[in-house]
């Protein structure tokens, strides 16, 4: 006879957390999270404790105090006697102009760089191998000094416009091109609706979106007439009409006029100026960056099925065409995830600003106002917030775009 | 229980750390060598020669030093550091000292937490314009371009002077005094400012420095000093009085030709309490008795210093106005050897 007896209760032993694979993985991640919080703790006691003893404390009080400094670059209003806090915005807005304009003309560099490269021709694609390898192969740093150096060296200045015996001369009486920068003339209205310049701009935006949602219409009724008669109205008159006519009419009642920079004094006058560094910044920014996009670009396009592009040459299209309207489309979904990676290199290179003295985030908080203050851990903490924001900003809406372009699974 | 044992250590060391702050006496005696931030180079202050050994005014008391520390004026680690790097070398104690025409100010003496030990120039911010634009006057630059070195007391200066005299300009900021002197050149700015010596200095390397004035005006006072870490009093006494050894030697006469003999015993008991034949003065400072004889041995006394780096017969051609001995109408005055 048998008895039966209940299988023992498993009982948890203390010995289990190792050698039960159902409990060792937890085991060794919480050590792992143990060891990790200690050494943070660690780390962080140690800086307050020398902090402590060479007698400093973190305070973020100096931000309100006058910065003492100049800018010669502020999107804003801003003098020696505005505030640390003040001077740090300039910053930010200085290093986000250069970013938003590097990303924009990286892209277009590398579109055409990467598409190019591709050609069948084999000087065009040949060229467009050279650009990339050696853009990519150099450091960004480099490339940001040898074109402001170029640029000091080679370009004249502002003295050697003076004079009788001038050695340079402005192109058109309008543009001049100095080792200091380019000036160029300013757009300004004699009888603007608002008193503030900026106000009036928005106005201009204003009267362009309204354009844009016209030709919208336009289009889809376009569309629709294709649809039911088959031949597509030509809408290249009207786009023109709907664009030009309204912007024109505004223009005109506001009194556009033009202040063209001329020479006063030292510098010239008037007129927008385009620094130096910034362009330096921005085109080193753009050729470096431009090049990685290219190869995102060429993998982009080769990651298509030749089959593809074979298929719309034989419906009659060309190449042109099947570029556009085939081979791109889907190239994006391979092209947008690595294209958010340089953006945000983007980003985060402009921080080699200070190398041409363009006053971004980090040569005013991180380098300035750092200095001047000598408040070290406070300004570096402050940049890093910065970076990981915008950072984490730009990435969540590339996502977006991303998500939109991606191949639709159902 | 092992956690404990682990926290335990972690605080030991913790505090450790804390403590290592101290003592850079000490450090310096076992290392065998004093690390010393000087600039990037600034010729006749600090550069290093043809043969690559770093040499000038600010230099000079950096082998001072070294001599009184360690009895051997080589005995020392140049550390090129920037406008903007030299604190943070100094206080995160990559560097000992730092004799790098810093500007004794307020804040960096008691708001940084460091400690300026004297002043070994006294100086003033100028400005530095090509010939050919005609100025004589810094108040004619209305609208000029200046270049100034970033995160230093002239660029708050160079705000002021233009604010206060309602007149613009455009500031072009950059790193080292070549980088400027590379722009300035290139008619990137119409101004370079620094310190006037700095100023003069770097004239004197153009190829023609004829073609370059300096402005009359001065526009701050710049007393330039050798400066220490906050807290560590003992160091701190070292370096200021290897300091005011080399001051005290001119004025008393001591100089590099004439100090074997000195050595030996004088009738000036100040001297003999300085060279060490009487009294503990090297002593008290932790040091051997003849330290100050050996910081004046490394390089000479101030006036010979001065001579040879900056003086009228060097190229850089700085008259010693100022920096003359007190007792010839100038600010330098060591305090009694006592």
């Amino acid at each position: 006879m048998s008895t039966l007896t209940d299988p023992p209760k498993a009982q948890f032993q203390l010995s289990m957390l190792v050698n039960d694979t159902r409990y060792r993985s937890l085991t060794f991640q919480a050590i792992a999270a143990l060891v990790l919080a200690l050494a943070i703790w660690y780390l962080g006691n140690n800086l307050i404790q020398n902090l402590r003893a060479a007698g400093l404390n973190i305070s973020y009080g100096f931000l309100g105090d006058p910065s003492g400094y100049d800018i010669n670059q502020r999107l804003i209003e801003y003098d020696s006697q505005s505030s640390h806090a003040r001077a740090a915005v300039v910053g930010v807005l200085n290093t986000l102009l250069v970013a938003v304009l590097a990303c924009i003309t990286a892209t277009i560099f590398g579109v055409i760089a990467g598409v190019l490269r591709l050609s069948n021709n084999w000087l065009v694609s040949k060229l467009m191998a050279v650009y990339v390898e050696i853009f990519r192969n150099i450091p960004v740093l480099i490339w940001i000094i040898i074109i402001f150096t170029v640029m000091t060296a080679v370009m004249p200045g502002p003295r050697e416009f003076r004079g009788d015996n001038a050695t340079s001369s402005m192109l058109f009486d309008l543009f001049a091109f100095t080792n200091r920068g380019v000036y160029i003339p300013m757009p300004w209205f004699e009888s603007g609706f608002f008193a503030s310049g900026a106000l009036n701009w928005l106005v201009i935006i204003a009267v362009l979106v309204g354009s844009f949602l016209v030709m919208r219409r336009v289009e889809t009724n376009a569309t629709k007439t294709q649809e039911k008669t088959g031949v597509r109205p030509n809408t290249k008159l009207i786009a023109l009409g709907v664009w030009l006519v309204p912007l024109a009419l505004v223009l005109f009642v506001m009194g556009l006029s033009w202040e063209v920079p001329e020479l006063k004094g030292f510098n010239f006058k008037g007129g927008i100026k385009i620094g130096g560094p910034l362009i330096a910044l921005w085109f080193a920014l753009s050729i470096y960056t431009g090049a990685f996009i290219a190869e995102n670009v060429r993998a982009g396009i080769q990651a298509i099925n030749k089959g593809q592009t074979e298929a719309a040459a034989a419906l009659g299209l060309r190449p042109g065409r099947i570029m556009n309207l085939v081979v791109l489309p889907q190239a994006l979904r391979v092209i947008i995830p690595p294209l958010i990676s340089n953006f945000l290199n983007i980003t985060k290179n402009s921080s080699l600003a200070i190398a041409v003295g363009y006053a971004d985030i980090t040569a005013t908080l991180g380098g300035i106002t750092l200095n001047q203050t000598g408040r070290a851990i406070e300004c570096v903490l402050l940049l890093m917030l910065f970076y990981l924001t915008a950072s984490l900003l730009i990435s969540m809406v590339m996502n977006v775009y991303n998500a939109s372009v991606k191949l639709k699974e159902r | 229980m092992k956690n404990k044992v682990i926290l335990g250590a972690l605080t030991v060391a913790g505090l450790a750390a804390g403590a290592a702050a101290a003592g850079t006496l000490d450090d310096v005696k076992a290392r065998g060598k004093l690390n010393c931030g000087v600039t990037t180079g600034l010729v006749g202050f600090a550069a290093p020669n043809a043969n690559g050994e770093w040499e000038g005014f600010d230099v000079a008391v950096c082998r001072a030093v070294a001599a009184a520390v360690l009895g051997d004026s080589t005995a020392v680690e140049f550390v090129p550091t920037t406008g903007k790097t030299r604190f943070t070398a100094l206080a995160s104690g990559e560097i000992d000292m730092l004799a790098r025409n810093t500007t004794w100010t307020f804040s960096r003496d008691v708001d940084l937490k460091f400690e300026f030990v004297g002043v070994n120039y006294y100086d003033g911010q100028g400005f530095m314009v090509p010939k050919e634009l005609g100025v004589s006057s810094a108040k004619e630059l209305d609208g000029a371009t200046v270049c100034i070195q970033t995160g230093t007391t002239t660029e708050l200066n160079l705000a002021d002077f233009f604010r206060s005299n309602n007149i613009s300009y455009e500031p072009v900021p950059i790193e080292t005094n070549a980088e400027a002197q590379q722009q300035y050149l290139a008619g990137a700015c119409d101004v370079y400012t620094t310190d006037a010596s700095g100023l003069a200095a770097t004239r004197a390397t153009f190829d023609d420095p004829s073609a370059h004035v300096l402005l009359p005006e001065i526009i701050s006072k710049e007393p330039l000093g050798p400066l220490v870490r906050h807290g560590d009093h003992e160091w701190g006494d070292v370096v200021r009085w290897s300091l005011n050894a080399l001051v005290a030697a001119e004025e008393l006469g001591v100089t590099s030709a004439n100090i074997g003999e000195m050595a030996a015993g004088t009738e000036n008991p100040e001297i003999n309490r300085l060279l060490g034949t009487e009294g503990t003065l090297g002593e008290m400072l932790g040091l051997s008795a003849d330290w100050a004889k050996n910081a004046i041995g490394a390089g000479g006394n101030y006036g010979e210093v001065f001579a040879k780096n900056i003086g009228e017969d060097t190229p850089i051609g700085l008259a010693r106005g100022l920096n003359a001995q007190w007792t010839e109408g100038g600010l330098l005055y060591a305090p009694p050897f006592r």
